[in-house]
């Protein structure tokens, strides 16, 4: 048997096999190394944290998380980002689910990003968990005109109006924006359909692979920022990851007691040269700092991000190998093909 | 024992003698560490103050209300035969958080959580099973899946749809007093009688006569949902695609000083063309009134690449969905099962003082 | 009369009357109404789901019939689910009303249904969609063959998205300037294209399409022209 024949009844279990390791290796090679591919936002990521960014703080933004432990690997990092950006900037956050699973993907997001990094969060006052309801499609259309109607109570069984940060709170117009995690249906064509569009909100969606190419033609119009698969929650993640340090730097040069714009200064010049942070924790100024603020500022300026803030950058290490082992495939499946056929034609 | 069922056996067997090994190494694998936490709550007769001016002149009766009972109202207002209630919770830490201080008597091992990790390391080699070829277990783990997902989807949709919305507009003083003790508007909405009996029209289907009554509910269903995505659908999708691409062709892009960019305005304008003509031939492919030929066949074939390119582009992206998937499947055998990987520091004990030799 | 016209009249009046409310903002709140009996039934559907799992599954074990032992694990987990989840096992009360036992959150951290989620459903339904990545990677080499210009083009821009939608795309194309005039031929830039422009065509007219069908679709049914839903053809 010739190298081609073989090569053309090759058993499926070696496929397997191969994509089974070009997943794998990358994953404990990265894990071991903690080594991160370097990712370069496009235009949409951008555009989705910059509609986030530009509200001010104490926006309602109304989440819906729209998915599953099936889709949870492609999704899971988007919604953390989108948690972490909220609560940086002081966000009021409302989380929603049209998916009977999703009430665990609330909160899943909500104790490792609100309770893990921002505990001071409130619940009640900064971020509300109104759970699942079902009606799909009819959920939204409710909840464009009269919000009570449909969530009486928040996931925990409080009355809306004994919720603080219900008040207000009449119909899909009081809030900012919708941000939109979604695996399927019901999920951000939904939103785009019966929220964003007939009501003109800004809408944010992040979505699996599968749905991505389907929803490009509402950008810019219908969805003004949108996050595909696993590649979009990295550009995204890595944005919200260097604002936020730049933040976090700001805030503790302030708390410092260094004034506003100098403090926007001294902070673009640490990110521009790390050594200045150094020659500045020497200076008097830097005595105002607790040990563990310097040592979060000097974190910050060096980029240490934690874990949990780098799994879609993570993931795109095995996506990479991954990615090149099908483009082997298809042309190994091609040139056997052709080899085979031009064989069969001589024949 | 034909040659096969050996080869299995002997790699099973490794597959056991690597775990025990692994298992051996460093500080194990596959547990979970708690916190053990008792809640105590007590119920007391706060007493309301009677408040003129910002000052508190006596107070107005006295209100009864729950509250820890380390707290300062439980220590004031408390006494012996206050009703009590009290339960325990546990709460994950990470295990990097027990190695640093084992002692601690708050931590312990969480047996239900570490038996679950194995548990759900298990399933998950169950259904990868399946890829050396179907078997007993693959279809165990299956059959797993379907019972626990429709019980999964009943119970959420009870809790958190029908007590709320149906049986706390029906019967609201039974769940105020039960399940939502929250609840402040008690008054009974006799129009909710309505989606009850579609929903028990609903449940017909199951019964062995008069399932014809369960197309009422059915009625209910298919007309809401074709009235809402009729008026969704023109509105969100026809006219506003429409509207989307009717822009003008010559797009100006503009520098960062406010002067004409030509470079971009050239590229974007181009860009713009191309939608447009591809918009159009995809539509003229798809309108089948017209035989395809002539001037209309060779628009058609135009539309024909265009959507080959978006079907790639599908491709594309949907196998970088299924990666994904499969990456974060095994991130959780090598990290929370095997403790081969730690990405988000569970378990190396916290060093804080290491960070600031920069 | 009762089995067809009845439903037929329901469908017409609640199709046409959400329609209807569109316009007029006074019945907002009767369609608003409708929408949440519609979520409710929708919720009992989850019940019709449940019940007729049993029923299929109770039979399949009546009858003995092939494979019948999986059908009784079926029955078995989803009556732990459902027994778990419905009477609240280990769920703690509401921190605010301690006294109500049945006050708590039925998927809070620690409770039995939350344990049955965690470390059943979660691993199970996420590597039954892992497993399509393995399918993915065998019909890549079993299935796509460039047999002319249309399956070369499908090819083609899978593999620069592929390419472009990773660190391989830069790799590859980094050496082309950024700033310069033919950025655009970078390899990550040629995917944002082909997402943007060729993928937002074909898609867009596949949406135009779709939505004149639906809303055709609707009309037809809300009219009672469509009646396939009723089952038995016309």
């Amino acid at each position: 048997m010739s190298m081609v024949d073989r090569l053309a009844n090759i058993d499926r279990r070696w496929i397997f096999l191969m994509m089974g390791l070009a997943v794998a290796v990358p994953i404990i090679y990265i894990g071991i190394t903690g080594k991160t591919l370097p990712e370069q936002p496009t235009p949409l990521a951008q555009a989705a944290f910059d509609e986030l960014d530009k509200l001010p703080p104490g926006s309602r933004i109304l989440l819906a998380w729209d998915f599953d432990p099936a889709s949870e690997g492609e999704l899971g990092p988007m919604a953390t980002s989108f948690v972490r950006q909220c609560c940086q900037r002081g966000h009021r956050m409302y989380f929603l689910t049209l998916w009977p699973v999703g009430t665990q993907m609330i909160q899943k997001t909500a104790s490792l990003v609100i309770d893990g990094f921002y505990p001071d969060l409130e619940y009640g006052t900064d971020w509300v968990d109104l759970g699942f309801k079902a009606g799909n499609e009819a959920v939204i259309k409710t909840i464009a005109t009269d919000f009570g109607q449909m969530f009486p109570n928040d996931s925990r069984g409080t009355p809306i109006e004994s919720i603080p940060m219900m008040d207000g709170i009449v119909s899909i117009s009081s809030f900012d924006a919708i941000v939109n995690v979604s695996a399927g249906y019901p999920g951000s064509k939904e939103w785009v359909l019966y929220a964003a569009t007939p009501y003109k909100k800004p809408l944010l969606v992040g979505c699996t692979g599968v749905q991505a190419p389907q929803m490009y033609p509402y950008v810019p119009l219908q969805v003004q920022g949108l996050l595909g698969a696993i590649k979009g929650a990295a550009e995204y993640e890595s944005v919200v990851n260097a604002w936020v340090r730049r933040d976090t730097v700001e805030t503790l040069l302030e708390e410092a007691g260094v004034d506003g714009a100098d403090a926007g200064t001294l902070t673009k010049d640490f990110f521009d040269d790390p050594e200045k942070l150094k020659s500045w924790l020497a200076e008097p100024a830097a005595g105002g700092l607790t040990e563990a603020k310097r040592a979060s500022l000097v974190q910050a300026v060096q980029g240490v991000e934690p874990g949990i803030f780098l799994e879609a950058q993570r993931r795109m290490g095995p996506q990479l190998v991954a990615h090149l082992l099908m483009i082997a495939l298809i042309l190994a499946g091609n040139a056997v093909y052709f080899v085979t056929r031009r064989r069969g034609g001589a024949r | 024992m034909s040659r096969q069922a050996i080869g299995l056996i002997v790699v099973l067997l490794l597959f056991v003698g690597l775990l025990v090994v692994r298992a051996g190494i460093g500080k194990g694998m596959g547990r979970v560490y708690s916190e053990r936490e008792s809640v105590a709550m007590v119920q007391v007769e706060i007493p309301i103050l009677d408040v003129v001016e910002g000052e508190a002149k006596g107070t107005v009766g006295t209100e009864s209300v729950w509250v820890p009972a380390a707290s300062d109202d439980a220590v004031d207002f408390a006494s012996a035969d206050s009703p009590r209630v009290e339960w325990e919770t546990t709460t994950p830490i990470k295990p990097g958080t027990y190695f640093q201080d084992p002692s601690n008597a708050a931590f312990e091992l969480d047996w239900p959580r570490t038996i679950g990790i194995w548990v759900a390391a298990l399933f998950t080699l169950a259904i990868f099973s399946f890829l050396y070829k179907d078997n007993a277990i693959y279809k165990i783990a299956e059959s797993v899946v379907v019972g626990v997902s429709a019980g999964y989807a009943m119970v959420i949709g009870f809790w958190d749809m029908l007590v709320p919305n149906l049986l706390g507009k029906l019967v609201p003083m039974f769940v105020q007093t039960h399940f939502i003790p929250g609840m402040t508007d008690t008054s009974v909405n006799w129009l909710y009688i309505i989606p009850a009996v579609f929903g028990i029209l609903l449940l017909m289907r199951l019964a062995p006569k008069g399932q014809w009554l369960s197309l009422w509910a059915l009625a209910f269903i298919v007309g809401t949902t074709a009235a809402i995505r009729m008026v969704g659908y023109i509105e969100g999708d026809f006219l506003s695609q429409i509207n989307a691409t009717v822009m003008p062709i010559y797009q100006v892009v503009e520098g960062a000083n406010g002067s004409v960019d030509v470079y971009s305005t050239i590229w974007a304008s181009i860009r713009q063309f191309i939608l447009l003509i591809g918009v159009l031939a995809c539509l003229t492919y798809f309108f089948f009134s017209v035989e395809h030929k002539g001037v209309v066949g060779g628009v058609a074939r135009v539309g024909i690449w265009f959507l080959m390119i978006t079907f790639g582009a599908a491709f594309g992206f949907t196998v970088m969905g299924r990666i994904a998937l499969l990456a974060a499947r095994f991130e959780f055998l090598f990290d929370d099962w095997l403790w081969l990987i730690d990405p988000t520091n569970q378990r190396t004990i916290p060093d804080a003082v290491a960070v600031l030799g920069m | 009369m009762l089995k067809r016209n009845v439903p037929l009249l329901i469908t017409g009046l609640i199709g046409v009357f959400l329609i209807v409310a569109n316009f007029f903002p006074s019945l907002s709140a009767m369609s608003e109404d409708f929408t949440v009996f519609f979520g409710i039934i929708a919720a009992m559907a989850f019940v019709l789901g449940g019940g007729s799992l049993l029923k299929v599954h109770l039979k399949k074990i009546s009858d003995r019939n092939a494979g019948w032992a999986y059908s009784l694990i079926v029955l078995g987990t989803f009556a732990i689910t459902l027994a778990v989840g419905l009477l609240k096992i280990g769920v703690p009360p509401n921190p605010g009303f301690p006294d109500k036992p049945w006050s708590g959150s039925v998927n809070a951290d620690g409770t039995a249904f939350e344990w049955i989620y965690e470390y059943a459903l979660k691993p199970l339904s996420a590597t039954m969609f892992a497993m399509l990545a393995f399918y993915i990677a065998s019909a890549a080499f079993r299935a796509f063959r460039a047999k002319n210009i249309e399956a070369i083009l499908l090819l083609g821009t899978a593999f620069i998205i592929l390419l472009g939608r990773t660190f391989a795309g830069y790799y590859l194309t980094g050496w082309i300037p950024i700033d310069g005039p033919f950025s655009g031929l970078r390899i990550e830039e040629l995917s944002v294209y082909i997402m943007q422009v060729f993928n937002t065509a074909g898609s867009r007219a596949i949406i135009i399409g779709i939505a004149l069908g639906i809303a055709s679709t609707s009309l037809k049914i809300l009219m009672g022209l469509d009646r396939s839903y009723l089952g038995g053809g016309n």
